[in-house]
């Protein structure tokens, strides 16, 4: 019987939350307190011949200019944590300011600590930089012909480049009765968080940096201290709770300007950024361009994918390797292919830096291979559930890298549930509209690169009163990254969660739990609480053995108490046995570790065998509403549904799955992110969309519990993978209900007009 | 960069008056956060797009990013924290903490003055009126679901309070884990 597992228990975080309490990144001040500005590039691709900073200095409440110059090192490979070095196919730059040249718009060259955000901003419009402006590369095609400029001077234009080599798609597709053929964009992303980038830095009696900043990964404290060239002890990352983050705070954002500022200037100092400049010069979702080839029998059976991915990977290569590595594992999508042939580039360009974002390379592929699937069904006249049900991974078969997938699979189930979910379609409500359905299926996986050797650690300490606190140096996103582990430890120990206190992100007093990315804290901090928790566990019953004079098999842990399972009469208090324990010298704490599955390296662009731990599998369907004369559109129903292996807290999971599926609604319908030699045009929630309350129906969640997963009890991370399928699903529901076939998103209505035109054009001839 | 001059001004935030010398483009948000110390208004964008910065001012909710602090001279604002000890406003905090209304929490105080100020004006919303009343705030974690089954949880409880429960109409109006928890309000567990 569960205590606490399965039970929509409220987050320990809401609490605070609803209160106002909770001192997000920008809500601290520390006294004495300067102000930092960046002052960032005009041009998106420039040579810098002259930077002068005299007059900026001399202005009165100016503390600190800080340019290229001034930092001790100032170019660097990313690492998130990750003790491996996995070689330049795998890694990317990371400089902090730009030196002699600029590679994209809103690159930071100089830095300003003043004592007040106006007078820091002045300072920055006092520096003069002569720019020699290069033209641009803004096109990854045009970047990838021979002969075109280098973006970056030590990096050639094809970052990355990726293979899948399984089976012979040559012969197979010389056999398939069918062939379909498609090209297929997609676009931009920008992860709107609602609290922009921040941050506070203070430098301590002895030397230590400390930054109060809201990221995703405390791990980048050994990045910091190596721009500074001092010890990896001497910087401190105290994680806030993060006002949203979805891979945006993964890279890198205003915590190397913070602790070169509060360092030069001894003072602390807050850098916080507008929204203008968050939407302009943070890092994206990749666009890709993809061209996919399908190759099916009669009777639906796809023999042969192939398809060649070119992702824009910017102008700093930042997780742009890692994304595209996720989108050529994911090509063939949850599907079994014999034959599969992928070639995979991302290459450099002079726009906007692409890294994280939820769902890592998955949604981009996604989007081609579902339309893919689509187009099959109705080439072949199979249903859409039906064809995908006819090749649908199952345990035993292999991914297009030729890993066997020996996990149990729902993907069949999931789809299904959701297909039938919609029902039948209503009348349209009036002759104008067309009601159609769609189906989107889909794999994401959770936890890191195999090969990068993840690990997490978390502590529990009991306390005589029966209440316990627990360390983890866990970033909380809000997707109950920190909550989930005081029910885990409840689970184990009887616990009172609100008796709990939790500690997270302190890179020097929590034990480093790894970052709050790839879907893994769960699958990783969780395995690692669950140790610790056990280990606890362990020594109470054994104690409890002794004092009751019962075995320990027979034992079991309720809330605040252990008692015998044959003669429940027979039990012990909580308090009572752990003064008992702690009289008797036992330890009452317990660090864990959990490490995942190690691989090695890729030894080349050839990419085979096991690459992540695990995947997630689920499936969405919608019914959309088109208006054939405005090609306006109406989503009245979502309905989603994945196997999330055990969801140890349905409300929580239900709030993942609605919210990346209206993330993903947003990707293909309403985020028009609109970018013109290199500068982003809609630099405002009023130019760039996300959904609003008004926009989107209530997401119908169907959770499956399969209970394979590699997390605690049998739980699949669920962070990522509702962001995959929704786009397909909607544009697919388009086509079914109009004839409209979008291959770029997202879909707006003027696309859908376009099209609706083009038919008119043909019919009417 | 704009001109600037001194403005003193004093404006009850609250419940107390805080006197404070703005500059003439200094907006409400500024002085609730920089001066008046409020930080549960949070500021997502400046511009009036995301309604984290909601609060009641003069009466009405409003983006206080959009409101001049010199205008608020001699005005009365609430955000969140002033808001604490109304029964509505505890329902409307209740029911967002149990339905999961809350993920990173960023948009939150903005969502629960808006969600109060709707049902001061509409104490027995549709889910569609829910929605047109938040629509001004912004929120990127939750798909929006949680949030309007809060709002729907807070209003029955109210409504209930209030002596003036349709229970037929209510059940209808929620759904999911928002109706399971209204029956046992209604049922007198709470």
């Amino acid at each position: 019987m569960s205590i606490t597992i399965g039970k929509g228990i409220p987050k320990v975080d809401a609490k605070h939350k609803v209160r106002g309490d909770t001192i997000y990144a920008d809500d601290y001040s520390v006294p004495g307190m300067l102000y930092g500005k960046v002052l960032r590039s005009r041009y998106p691709a420039a040579r810098i011949l002259a930077l002068r900073t005299a007059r900026a200095e001399h202005l009165e409440g100016v503390y600190a200019v800080i340019t290229a110059k001034d930092v001790p090192h100032n170019e660097l490979t990313a690492r998130f944590g990750q003790s491996t070095s996995v070689g330049v196919q795998f890694e990317g730059v990371y400089r902090v300011l730009a030196d002699e040249e600029v590679r994209y718009f809103g690159e930071p060259i100089a830095l300003v600590a003043a004592e007040s955000p106006e007078l820091a901003e002045q300072a920055c419009e006092m520096i003069e930089v002569e720019y020699q402006p290069l033209e641009g590369i803004f096109d990854p095609m045009t970047a990838m012909e021979p002969g075109v400029r280098q973006v970056a001077e030590k990096q050639r234009n094809i970052a990355s480049h990726f293979k899948i080599r399984k089976g012979n798609v040559e012969e197979a597709f010389a056999h398939a009765d069918v062939i379909v053929e498609g090209t297929y964009q997609v676009p931009y992303q920008d992860h709107a968080y609602l609290e922009p980038e921040s941050g506070v830095a203070w430098v301590d009696e002895d030397g230590t940096i400390n930054i109060r900043v809201s990221s995703q990964v405390i791990e980048h404290f050994r990045e910091v201290a190596e721009v500074l060239n001092l010890p990896h002890s001497r910087v401190r990352y105290l994680g806030t709770w993060i006002g949203g983050g979805f891979g945006g705070k993964e890279d890198i954002t205003v915590e190397s300007f913070l602790a070169l500022l509060a360092w030069k200037t001894r003072r602390p100092v807050k850098l916080t950024y507008t929204r203008a400049e968050s939407l302009l010069t943070h890092s994206k979702r990749h666009p890709f361009f993809m061209e996919y080839k399908t190759g099916a029998t009669q009777d639906g059976r796809i023999v042969a994918v192939q398809a060649r991915l070119i992702s824009d990977a910017g102008s700093y290569s930042a997780l742009s390797p890692w994304v595209l590595l996720y989108a050529t594992v994911n090509a063939a999508g949850p599907y079994h292919v014999d034959n599969v042939w992928v070639d995979s580039y991302a290459v450099m360009t002079n726009t906007p830096i692409t890294s994280a974002f939820r769902g890592f390379g998955a949604p981009q592929v996604n989007f081609a291979y579902e339309s893919q699937m689509d187009e099959l069904s109705r080439r072949l006249g199979i249903d859409p559930l039906e064809l995908r049900q006819r090749n649908f991974l199952r345990q035993g078969d292999s991914l297009d890298t030729g890993w066997v997938y020996d996990r149990p699979v729902a993907i069949s189930e999931a789809a299904e549930k959701a297909w039938y979910a919609l029902g039948p379609k209503p009348a349209p409500a009036n002759p104008q509209v067309a009601i159609g359905h769609g189906l989107g299926a889909g794999m994401c996986s959770y936890g890191r690169l195999t090969f990068l050797h993840d690990t997490s650690r978390s502590y529990i300490k009991l306390e005589l009163d029966g209440s316990a606190v627990i360390r983890c140096g866990v970033p909380d996103l809000g997707g109950g990254q920190g909550h989930i582990l005081c029910q885990i430890a409840a689970e184990e120990l009887g616990l009172a969660i609100e008796r709990i206190k939790l500690y997270i992100t302190d890179s020097q007093l929590t034990p480093l739990a790894g970052t709050t990315t790839a879907t893994r804290q769960l699958y990783m901090s969780g395995n690692a609480t669950l140790k610790a928790a056990r280990v606890l566990r362990t020594r109470m019953l054994e104690k409890a053995s002794g004092m009751l004079g019962v075995p320990v098999e027979d034992l079991e842990v309720q809330p605040g108490k252990v008692l015998s399972k044959s003669q429940p009469e027979k039990s012990i208090g909580l308090v009572p046995l752990v003064n008992r324990m702690s009289t008797e010298g036992e330890e009452l704490f317990v660090e864990s570790q959990f490490n995942a599955p190690f691989t090695s390296i890729p030894a080349n662009e050839v990419i085979e065998g096991q690459i992540h731990p695990d995947y997630t599998f689920g499936a969405y369907a919608v019914e959309v509403e088109v208006n054939r004369e405005t090609g306006a559109l109406r989503v009245p129903r979502i309905v989603a549904c994945f196997d999330v292996g055990k969801a140890l807290n349905p409300v929580i999971v239900e709030g993942q799955i609605e919210g990346g599926g209206i993330q993903g609604f947003g990707y293909a319908l309403t985020e028009d992110m609109k970018i013109e030699k290199g500068i982003i045009q809609t630099p405002s929630f009023a130019e760039y969309l996300i959904p609003t309350a008004v926009d989107v129906p209530d997401l119908e969640t169907i959770l499956l519990e399969s209970e394979t997963g590699l997390g605690p009890y049998g739980a699949k991370g669920i962070g990522e993978p509702p962001m995959v399928s929704i786009a397909p699903a909607l544009t697919n529901a388009i086509y079914d209900a109009v004839g409209v076939r979008i291959t770029s998103l997202p879909a707006t209505p003027e696309k859908i007009l376009m099209g609706l035109l083009r038919h008119v054009e043909k019919e009417g001839g | 960069m704009e001109i600037q001059s001194d403005v003193k001004v004093k404006i009850r935030v609250n419940g107390t008056a805080v006197s404070a010398t703005v500059q003439a483009g200094d907006s409400l948000l500024d002085f609730l956060r920089n001066q008046a110390r409020a930080t549960d208004v949070k500021c997502g964008c400046n511009q009036g797009d995301c309604g984290t910065c909601t609060v009641i001012y003069d009466g009405k909710a409003v983006k206080s990013c959009l409101v001049l602090a010199a205008q608020a001279d001699g005005k009365e604002v609430r955000s969140l924290r002033g808001l604490m000890e109304d029964p509505l406003m505890q329902s409307l905090q209740n029911a967002f903490v149990e339905c999961g209304a809350v993920q990173c929490g960023f948009c939150t105080p903005g969502m629960l003055v808006a969600s109060w100020s709707l049902l001061q004006e509409n104490s027995n919303p549709t889910r569609g009126e829910m929605r047109q009343g938040i629509s001004g705030n912004l929120c990127r974690c939750t798909g929006y679901k949680k949030i309007i089954d809060a709002i729907s949880l807070a209003a029955a409880q109210h409504v209930v309070t209030d002596g003036t429960a349709n229970l037929a109409d209510l059940a209808d109006r929620l759904d999911g884990q928002a109706q399971a928890k209204a029956n046992y309000l209604l049922l007198g567990g709470g």
